[in-house]
C-alpha cells in the first residue's frame, strides 16, 4: 500500500515549509521534497522603485538576516552610482558595512546554534519535544542559553550603531554609508562591562565551538553519519583565498575539491549561474550553466565556505579551521551536521573580526559617501549567515528600478536541502508503518542544519501548524500527528 | 496696538492682532497640530487637522483671526478624537509604507499618527492607483503619498515667478501634478526645498535618501509638537 508522509511545517527554521515523503507498496521511499509554500515576491514589487529605496526595501523580506539583504543591494547600487566594485568606498564606508556585515553573522549564527540547533544536540533527536527546543536548554543549561542571548545581543547592538536600528536599518546607502561610529559608540563594544564586549565575545565564541568539538568527540557516528552526500560547494573567497564575508570572487569546488568557478567577478554571475523553477516550489533552483541543470546544483553556507577558502585570516578562527581540515584530510567536507562545526568556525571569525575593526581609527572618518560615472546596472553580493546572497538591479532613465533579480541564500540550498531530506527519509521511513516524533525531527534536523530562511529565499506571512498525515494509496489516512 | 487676550483651554493667552489661532497657540507655548499649514505661506486650510471649537463651533485654527475675548477649546477629547480620525483618513485614502519610506522619521504625517496613538486605522483602507512621475532630473513625485496639502503648490515657484506644481482632477480624484519643463528648470536649493516643506514622503528629491541617519531624523527623539510644548 503506497503512503505519503507530509511534514508541515519544518520548526524551528526562519519561514514556512512542508516535506512530503512518498512511500511504494513495499515501504520504500519513492521521492521526497522540501516545499516552499509562501511566496514574497520583492523581486516584482521593487520594480518602479527609485534605486535608491533598494536596500531599504528589499531587506524588509527577512527579519533575521535584513543586514545581508541591505548590503548586497548597496553593493548593487554602488556600481550603479559609480561607487566601483566593491573596492571604491571611502576606508570607513566599506569598514562601517563591514563591522555591520560581521555583526549580523555574529548574531545570526549564535541564535541558530543556540537557540534553533543546540536542543538537537543537548537532548537528542528523539529528546522529549516539551524540553527539546530554547526553553529547555535555558531551564537544564542556563549559561549556554545565556551565553546565547548575551551574544546575540551585542551583534544586534552593534547593527544598531552602524545601521542605525537592529532590524531593518538605513546605514549603507549608495556609494557608502550614512553615519560612522563615534569614539562613545566603539567604546562601550571594545570596553563595555562583561560580557558585553569584545574580547569576552571572543571567548564565548570560542567556548561554543569547544563545546561543540566536545560533543563531537562523544558522537562521532551520529554527527559523521548524518546526511552525508556529495555535492559542488560555492562561495565568495577574496582575491587570494581568503575567506571574506562581506566581498570577494565567485569560487565553486566539486566534491573532491577541484575548482569549477575559478574565481570570477559576481558582476557576471548570470553568465555562470541559471535559474530553473519548478511547479511544487515557489523557491527557484540555481544551477552552474556549463553543468546544467542536473548536475549543476551546489552547496552555499558554512560548509562551503570553509570547503572554498584557503585559510582564514583572523588567527584563532585559522588554528580551527586546520583541525577542521585535517579531520577530513584536507578533501571537502559532506557532512551536513558539520555544517554547526563551520558555522561556530565562522562565529570565532566573526568575532575576531569585530575586535579588529573596532580598533580601526578608520571608522571614525568623515568622508563617508563616493560617487563616481553613474551606470544602469549592478550586481551586489556579500556571504550572508545562510550563504552566497545575489542583488542584481537595472535602473531606466528616470532612476527606477526596472528589473530585481535575487538569489537568496536559502536557494541556492533548495536542492542540498532536497537531497538531505532524501537521504535522511531513506535512511529513517524505509519499512515503517508508524510515525515516531523522532523519525520527524530528524527530517527537521536535516534541514535545519542549513539553517534555512524560507521567508528570504521565496520573496509569506502567517502561521502554520505542523501536521504530519500518514495517508494510504486510496487516500485513507492511517495516521496523523499534530504539534 | 495693545495685546489681544483670549483663552484656550482655560489658559489666558495674549495675540497680535492679525494672527491666526495656529500662530498664537505657539507663541503662547500650546499645540495645535497642522498638517497643510506651513510657516510664512498663506493659510489654506485644507487639512483640517488644526480643528479648534470656539463658541461651540467648529473652525479651522490656521484660517480662524484670534479676536478679543475668544474662548479656544483645542485638547478636548472630542476635538482630539476628530483629529486623530483625520490623520487615520489621510493615512488609508493613500499609499503609506512607512518602514521603507525615505521621509519616515521627518514625516509630519507620521509623526502626527505616533502622537495620536493611531494603532489600527477605523476606515477600510482604499488602496488607490496612483502613478508616480518620475520623469523630472531632480524630482520624484510618489503621489500614493500626497495628502493634499497643497504646500508645494502654494510655494514652489520658479525664478520667474511660476508655479511648479498643481492639482488635477476633483474629488477623491484629486492628484497633485508637477510641470515637469518648469521642473527642470528648478536649481538644487528649491528641489530640496520642495522636499523639506512637503510634510509627506511624496516629493522627493532624488538620489539623497536616507542619508540622515536613524536616531538624528527631526522626530527620533522628539514627538511632534514638543517643540511648542516644551518652551
Amino acid at each position: 500500500m503506497g503512503r505519503k508522509i507530509t511534514i508541515e511545517p519544518v520548526t524551528r527554521v526562519e519561514g514556512h515549509g512542508k516535506v512530503t515523503i512518498q512511500l511504494d507498496d513495499a515501504g520504500n521511499v519513492t521521492q521526497s521534497r522540501l516545499h516552499i509554500v509562501e511566496f514574497r515576491g520583492f523581486e516584482k514589487f521593487v520594480q518602479g522603485r527609485p534605486y535608491w529605496e533598494a536596500p531599504v526595501l528589499v531587506q524588509r523580506l527577512c527579519g533575521i538576516c535584513p543586514v545581508s539583504h541591505h548590503l548586497a543591494a548597496a553593493k548593487a547600487l554602488d556600481v550603479i552610482v559609480g561607487a566601483g566594485t566593491g573596492d571604491g568606498l571611502t576606508p570607513v564606508g566599506e569598514k562601517m558595512r563591514r563591522l555591520m556585515h560581521y555583526a549580523q553573522m555574529f548574531q545570526s549564527h549564535a541564535l541558530h546554534f543556540f537557540h534553533l540547533a543546540s536542543p538537537d544536540l543537548l537532548f537528542g533527536f528523539d529528546g522529549d519535544p516539551a524540553t527539546r527546543n530554547v526553553i529547555g536548554v535555558a531551564l537544564l543549561h542556563k549559561e549556554l542559553a545565556v551565553q546565547g542571548v548575551m551574544m546575540r545581543k551585542f551583534g544586534q547592538e552593534l547593527i544598531l550603531a552602524t545601521a542605525g536600528k537592529k532590524i531593518h536599518g538605513t546605514g549603507a546607502i549608495p556609494g557608502g554609508i550614512n553615519k560612522n561610529l563615534s569614539i562613545a559608540e566603539r567604546d562601550k563594544f571594545l570596553k563595555g562591562p562583561d560580557p558585553l564586549n569584545a574580547d569576552k565575545m571572543v571567548e564565548w565564541a570560542q567556548g561554543a565551538l569547544d563545546f561543540f568539538k566536545g560533543f563531537h568527540a562523544k558522537n562521532k557516528d551520529y554527527i559523521d553519519n548524518f546526511a552525508v552526500f556529495p555535492s559542488a560547494h560555492l562561495s565568495l573567497v577574496r582575491k587570494d583565498g581568503a575567506m571574506d564575508l562581506y566581498h570577494g570572487v565567485i569560487r565553486c569546488v566539486d566534491a573532491d575539491g577541484k575548482k569549477i568557478i575559478n574565481d570570477v567577478d559576481y558582476q557576471n554571475y548570470y553568465k555562470i549561474i541559471g535559474e530553473e523553477v519548478k511547479n511544487w516550489s515557489y523557491m527557484k533552483f540555481p544551477y552552474i550553466r556549463k553543468l546544467g541543470m542536473d548536475k549543476g546544483w551546489y552547496t552555499v553556507g558554512p560548509l562551503a565556505r570553509l570547503n572554498t577558502c584557503d585559510f582564514i585570516p583572523t588567527p584563532l578562527a585559522q588554528k580551527e579551521f586546520e583541525i577542521y581540515k585535517a579531520y577530513t584530510k584536507g578533501k571537502p567536507n559532506h557532512m551536513s551536521m558539520h555544517m554547526h562545526y563551520a558555522r561556530l568556525i565562522e562565529l570565532l571569525h566573526s568575532a575576531e573580526v569585530i575586535r579588529d575593526l573596532l580598533n580601526d581609527k578608520d571608522l571614525q572618518k568623515d568622508n563617508l559617501v563616493t560617487k563616481g560615472k553613474k551606470k544602469k546596472e549592478g550586481v551586489g553580493l556579500v556571504e550572508a549567515p545562510r550563504g552566497t546572497l545575489f542583488h542584481h538591479y537595472r535602473i531606466n532613465d528616470l532612476d527606477q528600478i526596472e528589473m530585481g533579480n535575487l538569489i537568496v541564500s536559502t536557494t541556492n540550498n533548495n536542492i542540498p536541502m532536497n537531497n538531505a531530506v532524501n537521504y535522511v527519509a531513506k535512511a529513517n521511513f524505509t519499512g515503517q508503518k508508524e510515525i515516531t516524533e523522532g523519525m520527524m525531527n530528524k527530517v527537521e534536523m536535516a534541514i535545519r542544519a542549513y539553517d534555512p530562511c524560507l521567508s528570504c529565499a521565496t520573496h509569506a506571512l502567517g502561521q502554520m501548524p505542523l501536521e504530519v498525515s500518514l495517508v494510504d494509496s486510496d487516500g485513507n489516512l492511517l495516521d496523523q500527528k499534530r504539534k | 496696538m495693545s495685546d489681544i487676550k483670549f483663552t484656550i483651554d482655560g489658559k489666558a493667552c495674549k495675540a497680535k492682532e492679525g494672527q491666526s489661532i495656529v500662530e498664537a497657540a505657539k507663541a503662547n507655548g500650546v499645540y495645535i497640530p497642522v498638517l497643510c499649514h506651513f510657516e510664512g505661506l498663506k493659510p489654506a486650510g485644507t487639512c483640517r487637522i488644526c480643528t479648534v471649537k470656539v463658541g461651540g463651533r467648529f473652525m479651522a485654527g490656521c484660517t480662524t483671526p484670534v479676536a478679543e475675548g475668544m474662548i479656544v477649546e483645542n485638547m478636548t477629547p472630542e476635538i482630539e478624537d476628530m483629529r486623530k480620525a483625520i490623520i487615520e483618513m489621510l493615512f488609508v485614502e493613500g499609499n503609506h509604507m512607512c518602514p521603507t519610506c525615505e521621509k519616515s522619521g521627518n514625516c509630519e504625517l507620521q509623526a502626527l499618527g505616533y502622537r495620536y496613538q493611531m494603532l489600527v486605522p477605523r476606515f477600510p483602507y482604499l488602496w488607490p492607483v496612483r502613478e508616480v512621475i518620475a520623469d523630472t532630473p531632480r524630482l520624484y513625485l510618489d503621489r500614493n503619498r500626497c495628502v493634499q496639502c497643497l504646500r508645494c503648490v502654494r510655494d514652489i515657484v520658479t525664478a520667474d515667478g511660476k508655479h511648479v506644481f498643481a492639482v488635477t482632477n476633483r474629488g477623491d480624484k484629486t492628484l497633485i501634478t508637477i510641470d515637469t519643463k518648469l521642473a527642470a528648470k528648478l536649481s538644487d536649493e528649491m528641489a530640496l526645498k520642495a522636499m523639506n516643506q512637503c510634510p509627506v514622503g511624496c516629493i522627493l528629491r532624488k538620489e539623497v535618501g536616507y542619508k540622515i541617519p536613524v536616531g538624528q531624523r527631526k522626530f527620533d527623539s522628539k514627538p511632534i509638537g514638543s517643540e511648542i510644548e516644551g518652551r
